[in-house]
């Protein structure tokens, strides 16, 4: 199968001129990441401020273009000019800041912009606009302005705007960074059901060890290079090493591991409360 | 509540007046005070009472909509009407210590009065009855032509609606910014001219920052959903002319012969 994002040995080095425009500084945000996406899977990935992870994701749908290496987005190189309006609508983005992002002044009008600008008929617009806020719950609030919503809410009419212009694949920029608790799960549960009932690829990329336990793959980056990846349940067995480059793990997991190292029997990497729930009747009954 | 501020004052109902085609609605209005200021006559303003009366009627606006809009352009009218009464020269017609009302400066006064209140309440009508994006759709649609001769319309229209969209948002930006400078100890209320206007720097600098943000953002966010101008986009309502603005077209000229007939006829 082909996959739906091959990124490889990308490299993106921000320069700073001086005033006689000549570079005084360089540095690399990201620095040769290798990375292949196959459709349909949820990618998670993490790393604090400054890892290069937002970098990254801009260089999947050509806004930002790599110094080195190449990004294929579903087969097609993005430095290719030709096919940058493919590009983008193949792999959709949601970005941080849900005011930033919101263009029309009425919901409906903000998820039509997209089939818009792809020259999309106007009778088949209006379909697409109806699955959209349907697949994100907003389709009671069609007629509102955007003003008047909560923060997650906003959120969710950006993800119909990007759903309605039928990407395969959709990046999520630290989508919840600016959301509180309630709004943060709804923005989490769109995008997990978008991933699980249409099969839309996800990558999600967020700094909530939370939102990334149910992901097909985790992928920890620091100071622009991959530190690891795997399964959530591989990468959050170290704990150490996590921390050592001052990233969090749930709470639970960092639960177990301190029992772990207190002596109790309990396997590596718990992720949920159930999990750690069993782990010690388990050990409560052995002798 | 700031952010339920909006811009015009659209006021929403279902007329037939609402239902028109902005593009219909922008040429009624400019034909309208173009109109008073051709005919200057009180046969023909007659015709335009019966006209607004009748427009009024049909737009379902309440007549105190109107009049608040009114009260905004008072002083101007008062100012203009009372240069108009005093200073014209002509045959005196009352005399009070110095200041004198002629009878020509009294017609021009009336005119002048007649013709602002008229200028304010049609086009009241016409931002009451259409919301601000029906308009910049209109203003687009409408002033497509122009691109021929490379007047970027699109861009400007697109310029228009984004603004109009982001002016709530800077306006509740403003406020926090402002109780945030509060709280550190910036003095917004006191002083004279000049310190009230150096007490604006705390106030505008992050503000500028911020919208220089929010713009590049909004770019980055328009170019990921596929935004490259105004070439090969659709519409999901596109405008298009219905027999009721045909109609109103109609109804357009005929209150156009009216005005013309009234001032020949009557000719006062």
């Amino acid at each position: 199968m082909m996959s739906i994002i091959k990124a490889s040995k990308l490299v993106h080095e921000y320069q700073k001129l001086g005033e006689d425009g000549r570079v005084e500084s360089s540095y690399r945000a990201v620095d040769g990441v290798d990375l292949e996406v196959e459709p349909g899977q949820f990618i998670a990935i993490l790393g604090h401020n400054g890892s290069g992870k937002s970098t990254l994701a801009k260089h999947l749908n050509a806004i930002l273009l790599p110094s080195e290496g190449s990004v294929h987005v579903d087969g097609k190189d993005t430095r290719d000019a030709e096919k940058l309006w493919e590009i983008r609508k193949t792999a959709g983005m949601v970005f941080q800041n849900p005011d930033n992002q919101i263009i029309g002044t009425v919901v409906d009008e903000d998820v039509a912009f997209g089939p818009e600008n792809m020259g999309v008929p106007t009778d088949k617009i209006k379909k697409r606009v109806e699955e959209g806020l349907k697949t994100v719950g907003m389709w009671k609030y069609r007629s509102h302005s955007p003003n008047k919503l909560s923060g997650g809410q906003k959120q969710r009419v950006a993800i119909a705007g990007v759903v309605a212009m039928h990407p395969k694949c959709i990046v999520f920029d630290e989508p919840t960074a600016m959301l509180d608790p309630i709004g943060r799960k709804e923005v989490i549960e769109a995008a997990k059901r978008l991933n699980r009932e249409e099969g839309v690829t996800v990558i999600l990329i967020t700094h909530y060890m939370e939102e990334v336990v149910e992901a097909d793959r985790v992928i920890v980056m620091d100071q622009g290079k991959v530190l690891m990846q795997g399964t959530p349940r591989e990468v959050f067995s170290e704990v150490e090493l996590l921390k050592e480059h001052r990233l969090d793990v749930p709470q639970v997991t960092m639960l177990a591991y301190e029992l772990r190292k207190s002596g109790m029997d309990i396997p590596k990497g718990i992720l949920t409360m159930e999990e750690l729930a069993d782990a010690l009747v388990q050990e409560k009954k052995a002798p | 509540m700031i952010r339920d501020i909006t811009i015009g004052q659209y006021y929403p109902a279902d007329s037939v007046i609402h239902r028109l085609d902005p593009r219909t609605k922008l040429v009624g209005t400019l034909v309208f005070i173009i109109s008073l200021f051709m005919f200057r006559s009180f046969a023909a303003y007659g015709v335009s009472v019966l006209f607004l009366a009748g427009v009024i009627r049909a737009s379902k606006v309440p007549f105190k909509f109107l009049i608040r809009g009114m009260k905004s352009i008072m002083v101007l009218l008062l100012i203009t009407v009372a240069f108009n009464l005093f200073m014209i020269p002509g045959e005196t017609l009352v005399q009070v210590w110095k200041l004198k009302i002629t009878d020509e400066g009294l017609y021009t006064a009336i005119y002048m009065a007649v013709r602002l209140s008229f200028l304010i309440i049609g086009s009241s009508i016409m931002t009451l009855t259409t919301t601000p994006n029906q308009l910049t759709d209109g203003l687009e649609k409408g002033l497509r032509p122009l691109n021929k001769v490379n007047v970027p319309v699109h861009e400007v229209a697109m310029m228009m609606s984004i603004a109009l969209r982001f002016i709530p948002i800077l306006l509740e930006e403003t406020d926090k910014i402002m109780k945030a400078q509060t709280a550190r100890g910036a003095d917004f209320d006191e002083g004279g001219l000049i310190q009230k206007a150096k007490g604006m720097v705390p106030l505008l600098v992050p503000l500028f920052v911020s919208a220089f943000r929010r713009a590049n953002d909004l770019a980055m966010a328009m170019e990921a959903r596929g935004y490259h101008g105004g070439e090969g986009r659709t519409k999901m309502r596109p405008l298009h002319y219905e027999k009721r603005d045909r109609n109103a077209y109609l109804i357009l000229v005929l209150y156009l012969v009216l005005m013309y007939a009234a001032k020949k006829l009557i000719g006062v």
